[in-house]
């Protein structure tokens, strides 16, 4: 398997070379700057509190949901996995409409506190833009702790209840050393996540208080025109990732729980009533936060839907080329990255580049990849020719920090637990790959191109730097109606993109979780 | 598949010069302009009637980015026109040196305001307003002051992201001077919130977000004509409107400068001019012999313009923005 190493090490420079090159691309075309403003250094400390409060309180909550769906069994519990999904795949307009829906001056909540003769809610400031922030990243929260449960042999369940043990020890043996290693890293990804916000933070920070980073590059490369600035600018955004990510390393400590024959998981130490309750809330009231604002976003564009011009549903499957093609891309590249952090791991060194390179990508500014791209491309070939291409590649990078997540901790696992098996029989190469490693990882990896397919889906990201009439994607031709007035069309546009979205995400995820319903 | 390639650059040289009779020209310009709703394909259809060319649009983003895109892009921009950018950009613009004299003589332009420029002509013009739903707020505030005083709820747009924002800025900057900052620190209690851009603002707004939004003059007249729904209004101000005018002119190092100039004669006739209305939601530089649309003469139309000259808007606006964000920022 030492092919394994070269691609993946290849892999990842290249994603190196796709960020600090397009960052290079826009120094180089910048003619000086002023170095960063005291008021830049004013938003890079907002990003960071808000983005930390953000990670914490997601993470926070994500763990009783996820230990609820991890040990309840209940008729559309699949459905709510694959929906408490959706708002993370959300394109920020719609989802800042939908939660304002609900949480808006005008929102149900305010509605029912105002017949009730209370005063509405106050949604708008730093609390507003946690709350925005959680509802788009504690599907993620959630999903990622979730894999932790369900990675943990459900023999080792069994072996718990054949010895009595109380749900306590099995918390202290078995879950707290999973949530010890998968934690940090939900963590990490859903800070950086939130590093780079920029309209969700704006728009409920409720005024300039709630500047973030991206929103000074936008400034230093629109208003001022200074691209010095709006480099340096970029990175400072990667050297926030670069801590945060070897704090990560530091704290989380691998998971070694051995292996077992993925049979689904059972608990018989909470099937206490109060215990019922308990999970039964918690899923509730998760899925009610979630699905509340979806359900606004699908009301309000359900009248509209079946009359869309037809320039929509064009976009919508130019759309889904970009998104399978995504999807695609980020599994070339994630696969071979995480084989790669395995096969290096007596170098440590090395494996860590590897991993972090992949997370560069999450918080690398899309304007700064996209404007060094056009820098790069434009002596060579008229930029709008390659507007999908381009726009392919990038949302690939921006959903390879998630599928590595999946990924790494999966591959540590089978090779942990079947690796010596798989060398006592001599697999390698191709082989070891389709009889060990491929039907192992087929959870984390339809997870990660769903994730992958459906996160492109609703990306804006680069393609309004590149875009002609012809390339059109649908998160594009969604600003493009609201933009002439048409908000109502593009209400049901947006009901569209989530609709396809998630199709796409179930689509794959499903694939992944065939043989192995849980 | 190396077949296909080959056929494929075969057919790309052959297929050249028959292609090339016709003559490309390319005209940047922000992105609502060309989509289905936009102007752009009746201005495309109108021109490539009577020029023998093949009129081709690219889209940027709004005004502010589709300059930074030439500036990125330098002399050696496929760019012939740049249409869409504002009074506001102008001055940066030139000193690009990327641009031509359009050489158009004497113009009677129906704007409200004289216009001298050697360069930029104007396509079309706009006032900025505050728009409410007159179901909701019956009595509009008259001016800033009254604003502030006021428990009427706002949404503006952010100046360092959108141009309406920016043209906020300018207005209280040109009404207020020296007491601009005093002015945003009183409005500071009825701003809601502040979004990236347009689109978000207005979103929010017809949610019910707030009283009032930052838009256009025009804006009503796109829910009477477009949506027959008379509730949406602009209220008039007794300081007097910040005015967008948008303009477009020729790229020097351009291979069609002379296409160019005959495209930016076609821009001010009734070809161009009568599509601006009802697609742009703007008023046209040079009124069409119809007229304006039904609708518009139901629109405020305000007494003062209120407008920097193009180098003045430039030097004015960072202290602006600098009162602007200390006012919100408390």
């Amino acid at each position: 398997m030492k092919g394994a190493a070269w691609a993946g090490t290849g892999a990842a420079a290249l994603v190196l070379v796709l960020i600090l090159g397009t960052l290079g691309a826009v120094l180089w075309r910048a003619e000086g700057g002023a170095g960063l403003t005291p008021s830049d250094w004013a938003a890079v400390r907002f990003t960071l509190v808000q983005a930390a409060l953000s990670a914490a309180i997601s993470v926070t909550l994500a763990i009783p949901v996820a230990r609820a769906l991890a040990r309840r069994r209940f008729r559309g519990r699949g459905a709510i996995i694959t929906l408490l999904g959706a708002p993370f795949i959300l394109p920020v307009i719609v989802a800042v409409l939908g939660l304002l829906a609900v949480f808006g001056r005008n929102g149900l909540v305010s509605q029912g506190l105002v017949w009730a003769g209370l005063p509405p809610l106050q949604i708008y400031g730093l609390h507003g833009v946690v709350i925005a922030h959680v509802f788009l990243n504690l599907p993620l929260a959630t999903r990622l702790l979730l894999q932790g449960w369900l990675a943990i042999p459900a023999e080792r369940f069994r072996l718990a209840a054949s010895l009595d043990l109380s749900t306590r020890d099995i918390n202290r043996l078995l879950e707290a050393p999973m949530l010890r290693a998968t934690v940090p890293g939900a963590l990490m990804v859903i800070f950086l996540i939130c590093t780079t916000s920029f309209a969700v933070a704006l728009t409920l920070g409720g005024g300039p208080r709630a500047t973030t980073v991206e929103l000074a590059i936008y400034q230093a490369f629109r208003f001022d025109f200074d691209l010095g600035r709006a480099a340096l600018l970029g990175l400072v955004q990667l050297a926030i990732t670069c801590a945060a990510a070897l704090i990560a390393f530091r704290v989380a400590v691998p998971m070694t729980m051995g292996g077992g024959l993925d049979r689904e998981h059972r608990r018989w130490d909470v099937d206490a009533g109060w215990r019922r309750v308990v999970d039964a809330g918690w899923i509730a009231a998760a899925a009610l936060f979630l699905i509340l604002p979806m359900a606004m976003i699908a009301l309000d564009g359900l009248p509209h839907l079946l009359v869309l011009p037809d320039v929509v549903w064009t976009a919508a499957l130019r759309s889904l080329a970009v998104a399978l093609a995504s999807a695609a891309l980020a599994i070339a590249l994630a696969l071979p990255m995480a084989l790669a952090v395995w096969e290096l791991r007596s170098r440590q060194g090395l494996s860590r580049g590897v991993e972090a390179i992949g997370y560069l990508s999450i918080a690398a500014s899309p304007l700064v990849i996209g404007t060094g791209l056009f820098v790069l491309l434009f002596p060579v070939v008229d930029p709008a020719t390659l507007a999908l291409p381009v726009t392919a590649l990038v949302n690939a990078l921006m959903s390879l920090p998630f599928a590595l997540r999946a990924l790494v901790p999966a591959v540590a696992e089978v090779e942990t637990s079947y690796g010596r098996l798989g060398d006592s029989l001599s697999l390698r190469g191709a082989a070891r790959m389709r009889l060990l490693l491929l039907p192992r990882l087929r959870r984390p990896l339809g997870f990660a191109a769903g994730l992958a397919a459906a996160l492109s889906m609703g990306d804006l990201g680069v393609i309004a730097l590149f875009a002609d009439p012809e390339t059109a994607t649908l998160p594009l031709q969604l600003y493009r109606l609201m933009g002439a007035y048409r908000m109502e069309d593009a209400a049901a546009a947006a009901l569209l993109l989530v609709a396809l979205s998630l199709a796409l995400f179930w689509g794959f995820d499903r694939g992944g979780r065939a043989n192995a319903e849980a | 598949m190396r077949h296909s390639l080959i056929a494929a650059g075969l057919i790309a040289t052959l297929g050249a010069p028959a292609l090339a009779e016709t003559p490309v020209l390319t005209v940047y310009t922000y992105d609502s302009f060309i989509t289905e709703w936009g102007p752009g394909p009746q201005v495309e259809a109108a021109f490539e009637e009577t020029c023998g060319c093949d009129l081709r649009f690219v889209g940027a983003g709004d005004g502010a980015a589709l300059l930074a895109r030439l500036q990125l892009e330098g002399a050696r921009t496929d760019a012939d026109i740049v249409l869409g950018l504002d009074t506001n950009l102008t001055a940066r613009a030139a000193e690009t040196g990327l641009f031509a004299k359009h050489g158009i003589g004497e113009v009677a332009f129906d704007l409200p305001i004289a216009w001298e420029d050697e360069m930029f002509l104007p396509y079309d013009w706009g006032y900025f307003a505050f728009v409410h739903d007159t179901t909701r707020l019956e009595d509009a505030p008259a001016d800033f002051r009254a604003l502030g005083d006021s428990d009427v709820s706002l949404i503006i747009q952010d100046p360092r992201s959108s141009t309406p924002g920016l043209g906020l800025l300018l207005w209280v900057k040109a009404a207020y001077g020296e007491e601009a900052a005093d002015v945003w620190a009183s409005l500071a209690d009825n701003i809601v919130t502040v979004t990236k851009g347009w689109s978000e603002a207005y979103g929010l707004f017809l949610e019910g977000e707030a009283d009032m939004v930052l838009s256009y003059t025009t804006s009503p007249a796109y829910h009477l004509i477009a949506e027959e729904d008379p509730t949406k209004a602009a209220a008039p101000f007794d300081e007097g409107h910040y005015l967008q005018v948008e303009v477009a002119a020729a790229i020097a190092s351009s291979d069609e400068l002379e296409l160019a100039q005959e495209f930016l004669r076609f821009m001010l006739t009734d070809g161009f001019q009568s599509v601006i209305p009802t697609t742009n939601w703007m008023y046209p530089a040079v009124i069409p012999d119809g007229g304006l649309p039904a609708g518009f003469e139901t629109l405020i139309t305000p007494e003062t313009a209120l407008i920097f000259a193009p180098g003045e808007a430039q030097a004015v606006r960072d202290a602006a923005l600098q009162d602007w964000l200390t006012a919100l920022s408390q």
